[in-house]
């Protein structure tokens, strides 16, 4: 059993000035998720009367992208390629002090505690990452069309992101061009996705620049954070599609 | 087309094609300095030709001055609106488990080079456009009046290198500017869209380049002030 401290950012709502809390923790299980093990303290604020820490969870199974912690200066905490509800507290020791944070990013404002509103990442998406398909009864078998093997393993490659938001929150300059990538790439590299390629990638990377997000300066930290590990590669695929669009548009 | 310029993805493949720009002027620029340590008359006729045959000096040379000044200028826009993008910083945060130094600051050892840069031009650039533009010298030679007194271009770079100050300003310059290009140069070529079966090699290359090109102006530098 461990007794850690945690450093956990407390915000009461949206216009709260918001300030990091010491929660002092013991008797934590290794064999314990890290939501498990807030879970916990949260049972302990409530039968002492005070507010539970409000975050984000759904599947706990790493598939929703729900779950959104800052943990110890990294998305979803210390291991790789796994969302904050798959790690578990045996990657940490006895004795530790952990901070717990939002994602930060001017484009995902907290709403409380360490829950943030990423409907910003819904608007990019509406604005493009999708294909129009007739579903009267007599849509086209998707396995009638021949795709070459190299591009429909990137496009499920691709297709993989779930959108968590960890690429932003790992960004020194909270670039959401991680995330736009795989939603145009999922599309660009099948021939489903060409009727609308053109307006696709620049509608959403439009809004996504609306949206506030920084620019992109290639540091990688998104590709080495990403639960799903999108590469890079897809950023400047998305990069070709713009300036080719750009140009025909 | 329009508003490219206006977009993340515009402005950062401007930003890539300036910084591959002046990639190449600095390999050409090392390309002529070397010859400085090999063959001093050699180095006399290729500096005689590149300050004065007009498609380097009318067309090539504002080229270069426009790309120096837009990428450092797109650098600094770039950095104010990525801060905007995150007004409030995180307690603790653990960056150098997902990314090099040298890509996280490239604003330092830009502004670094950017010093470097105006020391460089009050050290060579203006003195050159002053003699042949304002004095209207354009013969190149150490007395104008005397054809026989040689071209004063190598003399010129050795009596710049006496000054150990100087010479460690730019060994203190070119360190940072490697550091600056073992970032920058894969970079340019991501932002362009090339992120290919080819980008492994490339990214040895880049560390080659990024190493060995400082490394080589910093030997230069090293020769003329010992050897003088």
């Amino acid at each position: 059993m461990m007794n850690l401290t945690l450093k956990i950012w407390r915000q009461k709502n949206a216009s709260d000035k918001g300030q990091i809390v010491d929660y002092p923790l013991s008797g934590v299980s290794p064999d314990m998720s890290f939501l498990e093990m807030l879970d916990v303290l949260n049972q302990e604020l409530i039968e002492k009367g005070e507010q539970p820490v409000a975050f984000d969870h759904d599947c706990r199974e790493g598939i929703c992208g729900t779950c959104s912690l800052y943990i110890n200066g990294r998305a979803h905490g210390p291991e790789t390629k796994i969302t904050a509800c798959q790690l578990h507290m045996r990657s940490f020791k006895d004795g530790d002090t952990i901070y717990i944070e939002p994602w930060r990013a001017e484009a995902f404002p907290v709403v409380k505690d360490l829950i943030v509103d990423r409907t910003s990442f819904d608007r990019i998406q509406q604005a493009g990452g999708f294909i129009s398909v007739n579903t009267s009864g007599n849509t086209q078998d998707a396995n009638a069309i021949p795709i070459e093997k190299e591009n429909a393993d990137k496009a499920f490659d691709a297709a993989t992101c779930i959108g968590c938001g960890a690429c932003v929150a790992s960004c020194k300059n909270s670039s959401a061009m991680l995330f736009v990538s795989a939603k145009v790439s999922q599309f660009a590299l099948l021939p489903q996705g060409q009727v609308e390629a053109t307006d696709r990638v620049l509608n959403m990377v439009k809004q996504m620049d609306e949206e506030g997000f920084g620019n992109c300066t290639n540091t990688g930290a998104c590709e080495v954070e990403c639960p799903k590990g999108i590469s890079l590669e897809n950023i400047a695929r998305m990069n070709r599609e713009y300036l080719s669009a750009s140009l025909k548009g | 087309m329009s508003g490219i310029l206006n977009s993340s993805i515009g402005r950062k493949f401007a930003m890539a094609l300036s910084a591959l720009f002046l990639m190449f002027f600095l390999l050409q620029h090392f390309a002529i300095n070397i010859l400085s340590v090999f063959s001093p008359d050699t180095f006399n006729e290729v500096s005689h030709f590149m300050g004065t045959f007009w498609v380097i000096q009318y067309v090539l040379q504002p080229v270069l001055i426009f790309g120096v000044v837009f990428h450092f200028v797109m650098g600094f826009v770039l950095e104010i609106k990525n801060n905007k993008a995150r007004k409030i910083a995180y307690a603790k945060t653990s960056r150098a488990a997902n990314s090099t130094w040298m890509s996280r600051n490239m604003l330092l050892t830009g502004a670094v080079v950017l010093a470097f840069m105006v020391l460089h031009f009050i050290d060579f650039w203006i003195p050159e456009i002053n003699t042949k533009y304002i004095a209207g010298d354009m013969s190149g030679l150490i007395d104008p009046a005397n054809t026989e007194s040689g071209f004063r271009y190598y003399e010129e770079l050795v009596h710049k290198f006496h000054s150990p100050l100087r010479v460690g300003a730019y060994v203190i310059a070119f360190v940072l500017l490697s550091l600056h290009l073992l970032h920058g140069f894969n970079s340019a070529f991501q932002s362009v869209g090339a992120n290919n079966k080819y980008t492994n090699g490339l990214k040895g290359f880049s560390k080659v380049y990024a190493i060995g090109i400082p490394l080589g102006f910093v030997f230069i530098a090293l020769f003329h002030h010992f050897t003088h």
